[in-house]
């Protein structure tokens, strides 16, 4: 793997006397794909929204690209530009159409021209198979097809980093695949991503390192065939534990 | 038939007569209207924001215009304030205050629940594609707010031409009082006019306020 473009060190986060992440220290190359999986309520999602700033942070610090990323950084907006981000419910904007909630962006905040984001847009909108649906409203697409419309808006912006929060936790399962096929193409592209999910096979296929956090911290890292088939830690064995099922026949 | 004293109507200028009466109250309602919606959107997004005194000040205010009935904010401004302050207000002008004072607090508080509706997550959305806070505000919040807010402030306007139904109770001649002037001068020639005027009057009020209903709920339909 090349330079790294994203490091953490020593981040705390703290909601008033409760420590959700303590002291979480690591760097993500440029290209990687990093998984984040755990237990409900361990501390992954605020770790994603550490990273761009929509939650403040207690201690330690995030550098993308060496450049400091804080709730107080001037040029805040800046930087999350470069950082894009997908959500669990979609949250695309109800009163824009498909190709508006891709455009405004680009457009009001990067300051590039209308025609040529349209054209990248309508071409990002075939690629995950809804270019049929761009004058559409969000209240008219299914979960699955919303959230490809959000990986795209967040494609647009041309980001360096790319966060998944738990993208197909909303999704009906038939349309958890169409959501995961769009992210998996994004990795074969070389994208940056840091991904949290429940969907342990599709994090075994897409991860090149797999976090495994628990009680604030990173309990263990490696390698997904690693992880998943020689857990190092009792911890570990037992949360994947949880995604077996033994035969009762 | 029933005589329905519908022919009073066409006496003399009684008809014009009504028309006026209709006017006046659209005058004082529209007025008011004009003032309190803009007045209300800022104090809706003083609700809003953290200060605890400003809400709380707003909050009394809210309650107090809510609890009194109209009719007794009338009295108090028309017959009330001017003895004890000495000065010298037309019923009109009267009017005119009591309904932006109301129709402010209502407003605020339509303009509250748009905003404290509109999810955490819209703005976070924004701010993670890079928007900052006017940005924010003027592209994702602002538009979804009126939105929500227009069918309701529509109603509002209705209930604030409806209710000036009340003001003659202050010596203001608005429709309802002009009614009752052409009933009495005609109490012995026709009768039964009582019928025929006040039929006359909802279907004023009703051409008034229905086209309002209407839009109202085109524009709902349309957002929703």
């Amino acid at each position: 793997m090349n330079e790294s473009i994203l490091s953490v060190e020593h981040l705390t986060k703290r909601y008033g006397e409760n420590t959700i992440l303590e002291d979480v220290s690591f760097s993500v190359a440029r290209g990687e794909v990093i998984v984040i999986v755990g237990p409900s309520g361990c501390g992954k999602s605020t770790l994603l929204r550490c990273l761009n700033a929509l939650e403040p942070i207690q201690g330690g610090e995030i550098r993308l690209d060496g450049e400091t990323v804080d709730s107080g950084a001037k040029d805040l907006t800046r930087l999350r530009q470069r950082i894009g981000m997908v959500f669990q419910s979609y949250e695309l904007f109800p009163h824009m159409s498909v190709l508006n909630n891709i455009l405004i962006a680009p457009v009001q905040v990067q300051k590039r021209d209308r025609e040529e984001v349209k054209a990248e847009a309508l071409e990002l909108l075939e690629r995950v198979g809804l270019s049929a649906k761009k004058d559409a409203y969000p209240r008219e697409l299914s979960g699955g097809q919303k959230q490809r419309v959000a990986i795209v808006r967040a494609l647009c912006m041309h980001p360096e980093v790319l966060l998944f929060d738990e993208v197909t936790a909303a999704l009906d399962p038939e349309m958890v695949r169409e959501v995961l096929d769009v992210i998996l193409d994004l990795a074969r592209e070389g994208k940056t991503m840091l991904i949290v999910t429940h969907e342990m096979s599709f994090a075994r296929a897409i991860a090149d390192r797999v976090f495994f956090l628990d009680n604030g911290g990173i309990v263990e890292q490696g390698k997904p065939a690693d992880f998943f088939d020689h857990p190092q830690t009792e911890r570990a064995r037992q949360f994947l534990r949880t995604f077996e099922f033994e035969s009762v026949k | 038939m029933p005589d329905l004293g519908l022919e009073v109507l066409l006496k003399g200028k009684n008809l014009v007569r009504l028309l006026g009466g209709l006017w006046t109250a659209l005058r004082i309602s529209l007025l008011s209207v004009a003032i309190s919606l803009p007045v209300g959107v800022v104090l809706g997004v003083l609700m809003t924001r953290n200060n605890r005194f400003v809400k709380a000040l707003l909050r009394l205010y809210l309650e107090f215009i809510r609890i009194m009935p109209q009719m007794v904010l009338l009295f108090i401004v028309y017959f009330g304030s001017t003895r004890a302050f000495g000065w010298d207000v037309s019923g009109e002008t009267a009017s005119v205050v009591v309904f932006t004072l109301w129709g402010a607090a209502e407003m605020s508080d339509l303009v509250r629940g748009a905003l404290t509706s509109i999810p955490r997550h819209q703005y976070e959305s924004a701010e993670a594609l890079g928007m900052s806070r006017l940005q924010t505000s003027i592209f994702i919040i602002i538009p979804q707010t009126v939105r929500r807010l227009i069918p309701l402030s529509i109603n509002l306007v209705t209930r604030m031409i409806k209710t000036t139904s009340l003001i003659l109770m202050i010596g203001v001649v608005e429709v309802l009082k002009v009614s009752q002037q052409i009933i009495e001068a005609n109490r012995m020639s026709s009768p039964n006019a009582a019928f025929g005027v006040y039929l006359s009057v909802f279907l004023l009020y009703f051409l008034a306020c229905w086209p309002i209903s209407l839009l109202a709920g085109r524009l709902e339909k349309k957002w929703s």
